[in-house]
């Protein structure tokens, strides 16, 4: 079908030979490695990996392993939003893991229980202050404000010193999980309130994580500050000379990395009901990972978070269906190294054929 | 005040012991069009970045519609109503044609501020519009411009200048990558400029073009301005004679 009214100056643009997007690929790629599970665990252990075998239970699918893929990718999934745009605007973020480590100690410590079994609670933080049993309001404002106030220090070193991301958010990640082991000198912090406990419970991570998707999804598409993500990572002096305000866009991309940082913090210290100062180490490679497994371009400029959310079920598909094959995890970790690479080499390729084409 | 629209007083602009450019002194009047000539590296391109704010001058004055202006930004040189068309496009690759033309001052349905809501719609309209003019042909708008020809990408940087309303603009080679049919329209866009009696600043090589377009040249040699000719008054040999430095203008040359 030629349709004409997509150009200009009487070319016909044929919408059937368009190229397919990027998320197609992923998506194809998500239903091979299924497949090569399922055929697998056919053929090793004569179980289905995803279809639901079981005699009297309802359902076409496997909804227990189904739901076990998606919420152990969606806390990390929640970083990898962020790392995403900051990754479209030409940025990396190496410091969520360790955001992820501070803010879980820091919120945790403000949502403690005063009282244990009847007796006052020894290992409250706050507990001289009197800032025990708080509603829940406060430890998720405060653990928010801890990612808002790292991403600031991030962006502000990247916008106004120049310093090269990489630089300016290693030195996040070392000091953040400085912070988060001197914090309570390296003793956990456990026994939260109710309310607090209740955000991580059940599937509420994959809820959250849906729900952040589908905002940034939108924001990335419809809004101004989208638009400007991918003309700065596209090319970052043609956006100076338009006009747009780089620093100030950049130091926005970095709050809100941090901000989703602390939002999987929160949400993981409270699924697991304590806090550990070596909380989200290596996170930060995983949810950069995800992004790149999904098609973001590192050079910046390209991607969706859509193509990261399929990374990420492309991850969890991976880390269960070595589970389900009963294989070490050590051979999980070597399979994922390969595939970040393997999914770069195989966008670089696809950028070259294109513009051969073109 | 009079109809000086942009006038430099010793504009100079070093880089680190480079003299990229030595003591500028320029006028542009109402509604004139002038063309910038010279080598390469003569001082042409240096002398527009200093003029639209993407390089800050080290030495001199810019009065800009009889105020001194000191441009921080590219940004601010476009809100006092300077455009221009530079030699690198100042294109995004990865965006669409609406997108480039609209880059930085974007349509906006609904204000959020950062997170305002774009009119994709209307951009795209006011694109097809601006474009009709170049007669350029894309045969999707909505497709990434990293693939598109050099006339293509020439065209929608034009587009651009073009589509907002400004007070001078200002061109940097435009026709240099371009076919001569896309040539042959891009001075019909600079013909139109000059009906509507808005001033121009064109950077060219191509000698043909300039007398056929503009009022004046202004020649460029080694940093610094070597001659200021009238079209009516001078030719091709003349100009040619001053950008090799075959003649020299006792009147606009220092004694060193």
């Amino acid at each position: 079908m030629a349709k004409s009214e997509a150009g200009i100056g009487g070319l016909k643009y044929d919408a059937g030979r368009r190229a397919w997007p990027n998320e197609l690929n992923i998506l194809l790629a998500l239903v091979i490695i299924v497949a090569a599970f399922e055929i697998l665990g056919r053929l090793l252990l004569g179980e289905s990996f995803l279809l639901n075998t079981r005699e009297g239970v309802p359902g076409l699918f496997n909804e227990q392993r189904l739901q076990i893929i998606i919420l152990q990718v969606s806390i990390v999934g929640i970083i990898a939003i962020g790392v995403t745009q900051v990754i479209i605007s030409g940025g990396i973020d190496l410091s969520s893991g360790s955001i992820v480590g501070a803010t879980a100690m820091i919120a945790m410590s403000f949502a403690q229980v005063a009282l244990v079994n009847g007796n006052p609670n020894p290992k409250a933080i706050f507990m001289a202050e009197g800032l025990v049993d708080l509603p829940v309001i406060v430890p998720v404002l405060v653990g928010i404000g801890c990612g808002l106030i790292a991403g600031l220090i991030n962006g502000s070193l990247i916008a106004y010193t120049r310093i090269p991301p990489f630089i300016a958010t290693l030195g996040m990640m070392v000091a953040a999980r400085g912070l988060a082991r001197w914090w309570s000198k390296g003793n956990p912090i456990s026994s939260p309130t109710e309310s607090y406990a209740a955000i991580g419970q059940g599937m509420n991570p994959v809820f959250i994580f849906v729900a952040l998707a589908i905002l940034f999804q939108l924001i990335l598409t419809y809004t101004k500050y989208g638009k400007h993500c991918y003309a700065i990572g596209s090319n970052e002096e043609a956006a100076r000379i338009t006009g747009i305000k780089v620093e100030h866009h950049k130091v926005l991309v970095y709050v809100i990395a941090g901000v989703l940082a602390s939002v999987a913090a929160i949400v993981l210290s409270s699924k697991n009901l304590t806090a550990q100062a070596g909380m989200g180490v290596m996170y930060e490679l995983d949810a950069i990972a995800m992004a790149v497994i999904g098609g973001i371009s590192l050079a910046g400029g390209r991607g969706s978070i859509i193509g990261t959310v399929l990374g990420a079920l492309i991850f969890g598909v991976i880390i269960s269906g070595f589970t389900f094959l009963k294989l070490d995890a050590y051979y999980q970790e070597m399979v994922k190294g390969a595939i970040i690479v393997g999914a770069v080499v195989l966008d670089q390729w696809r950028q070259r054929r294109r513009s051969m084409r073109a | 005040m009079s109809d000086i629209i942009l006038k430099t007083e010793g504009l100079t602009k070093h880089y680190g012991g480079v003299q990229a450019l030595e003591g500028a002194n320029f006028e542009l009047r109402k509604g004139e069009h002038v063309a910038i000539m010279g080598d390469n590296g003569a001082g042409k391109s240096t002398f527009v970045r200093q003029i639209t704010g993407v390089e800050i001058p080290s030495r001199g004055k810019i009065i800009f519609l009889g105020k001194e202006v000191n441009f921080q930004s590219p940004l601010e040189a476009r809100e006092a109503g300077i455009e221009a068309v530079f030699q690198n496009l100042a294109l995004a690759d990865d965006l669409d044609v609406p997108s480039n033309l609209f880059l930085g001052r974007e349509k906006i349905r609904f204000n959020l501020g950062p997170f305002s809501i774009l009119d994709h719609k209307g951009m795209r309209e006011a694109t097809r519009k601006a474009l009709e003019k170049t007669a350029v042909k894309i045969p999707n708008l909505n497709s990434t411009i990293r693939h598109m020809s050099g006339g293509q990408r020439q065209c929608v940087a034009i587009a651009r200048t073009a589509t907002f309303p400004s007070k001078l603009i200002i061109m940097d080679e435009p026709t240099a990558a371009l076919g001569v049919a896309e040539t042959a329209q891009v001075e019909n866009i600079i013909r139109t400029i000059k009906q509507n009696g808005e001033p121009l600043i064109l950077i060219s090589h191509n000698m043909r073009q300039v007398f056929d377009l503009v009022d004046r040249i202004v020649v460029f040699r080694r940093g610094r301005i070597a001659a200021n000719l009238k079209k009516s008054e001078t030719g091709g040999e003349e100009v040619v004679a001053y950008i090799t430095g075959a003649k020299i203008d006792p009147s606009l040359s220092d004694a060193a």
